[in-house]
């Protein structure tokens, strides 16, 4: 999928929230697409963790905040690990998500429908869901 | 050889998931190894925080390891693989990072200083560092010849590098127990691939398309089950397994085990210690096997007699 994205009035306010929540590293990005290619969820993203990289690098906070990656990001840290660049891309999706759920909007809802009754699930796999997904 | 060592159970392993519990520790007994449980603990919190400043998430899992200490312990053993990473990833944390350490140690005021002495350990590691394959192999008596079954780690067990239980790929710990039994292993490849985690309460389609990936693998070099350390992976590819047969987008059932029930059936342990979780299609294939008539096995939901 092609993005098109305009530049956004001053990045700063992002940069700097973006090192506070999960450190400077991003910068370091060479846009080699390893992250993309060992992600198993990319063809659930809107856009992959290499395009993520590269908007976060230009601060497009407003952009990010439309796109569904980081919600169906599992934390797998295939990204973290296979980076030739040591750069944790699961941190920074994190970052990403938690810059939402700070504004108390949640991602999951409780009511959503889901695959299987609650009582069904283990309690690891909502717990779990509830802290990545929702505030 | 007689030894204790403390255990962390975590929530999972007390409900949906006892059968893991009870054959690993039934299983455990067998070797002369008593886990022990750690007094008063509480939920590992599941997920390890990424954030910088998100600290607070991280007073759950290390004051599981301060309960440890407090035991006495110099090594942890858990048996759930998500238990693992976040107990095993705060323990780094607080050895690594002074500043995070001393600021936790300070907020969780009435609790001892702790500075990442408990060694954590997941149960695989513990087996083939302390008690060895020798051993196991002298508790068999139901040797699982015939039967071909696989390691799967998933994520929590093999990522990130610092706290993985052995170096990527290989997967030789659980690979070297199940040959131990006498099982033939071969290896498979998506065996630390994602089953979805917590996206499976998410998106159904996100769930049904990555452990679609997983148990086509297995099919496809003939694996005919795989054995599993995490609660999580076990309910996904389970799950999941169930919809992709009805859907004809899988053709042939691949049997889920928790790596502890294949120990206990090979041990030939009673199933009054056991009651021994599986689902049709795990005990079908044992039948067929041949394993199951020095062992009873009890369905989910069944009571044991
Ligand atoms: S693997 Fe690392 S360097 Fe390569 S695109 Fe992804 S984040 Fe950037
Ligand atoms: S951690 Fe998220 S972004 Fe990284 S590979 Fe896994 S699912 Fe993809």
């Amino acid at each position: 999928m092609t993005i098109r994205f305009e530049p956004e009035d001053n990045p700063h306010p992002f940069f700097e929230q973006m090192e506070l929540l999960c450190g400077d590293d991003f910068y370091k990005c060479y846009q080699c697409g390893s992250c993309a290619s060992s992600c198993p969820m990319t063809e659930h993203m809107e856009a992959s963790p290499r395009k993520i990289m590269h908007l976060v690098r230009f601060g497009l906070g407003e952009k990010l905040a439309q796109l569904n990656t980081f919600w169906v990001c599992a934390t797998c840290l295939c990204c973290q690990v296979n980076c030739p660049r040591g750069i944790d891309v699961a941190r920074v999706m994190e970052a990403l998500r938690t810059r939402t759920l700070r504004q108390k909007k949640d991602y999951l809802e409780p009511s959503r429908q889901r695959i299987a009754p609650v009582s069904e699930y283990p309690q690891i796999a909502l717990v779990g869901a509830f802290r990545k997904l929702a505030c | 050889m007689k030894k204790t060592v403390s255990y962390y159970p975590g929530c999972a392993l007390k409900t949906g998931a006892k059968g893991l519990e009870s054959s690993a520790l039934a299983s455990m007994k067998q070797l002369g190894v008593t886990l022990e449980e750690i007094p008063d603990w509480n939920c590992c919190g599941v997920v390890h925080s990424l954030c910088e400043d998100d600290l607070i998430h991280h007073v759950a899992p290390v004051r599981n390891l301060i309960r440890a200490r407090q035991q006495g312990s110099d090594t942890l053993v858990t048996i759930c693989a998500m238990c693992y990473n976040t107990l095993a990833r705060a323990n780094l944390m607080m050895r690594t990072n002074p500043e995070k350490r001393d600021k936790l140690n300070r907020f969780m005021q009435e609790e001892p200083d702790y500075h990442g002495e408990v060694e954590v350990n997941h149960l695989l590691t513990f087996l083939a560092r302390e008690v060895g394959q020798e051993k196991i192999q002298s508790k068999v008596k139901v040797p699982l010849s015939d039967l071909s079954i696989s390691p799967y780690y998933g994520c929590m067990l093999t990522r990130p590098r610092e706290i993985a239980i052995e170096s990527r790929r290989k997967f030789s710990l659980l690979t070297d127990l199940l040959q131990s039994l006498g099982a033939t292993v071969k290896y498979f490849p998506a065996a630390d691939r994602c089953c979805s985690s917590y996206q499976s309460v998410n998106d159904p389609r996100i769930a049904e398309e990555a452990t679609e990936f997983i148990l086509k693998t297995a099919t496809n070099v003939g694996v005919e089950a795989l054995a599993v350390c995490c609660p999580l992976c076990e309910f996904n590819l389970k799950y999941q397994q169930k919809v992709l047969l009805k859907r004809g987008r899988l053709h042939t059932p691949v049997p889920i085990y928790y790596f502890s029930h294949v120990v206990a059936v090979s041990f030939g342990l009673n199933p009054d210690l056991n009651l021994f979780e599986m689902d049709d299609a795990a005990i079908d294939l044992l039948t067929r096997k041949g394993f199951k008539k020095d062992t009873k096995i009890v369905k989910k939901g069944d009571e044991a007699s």
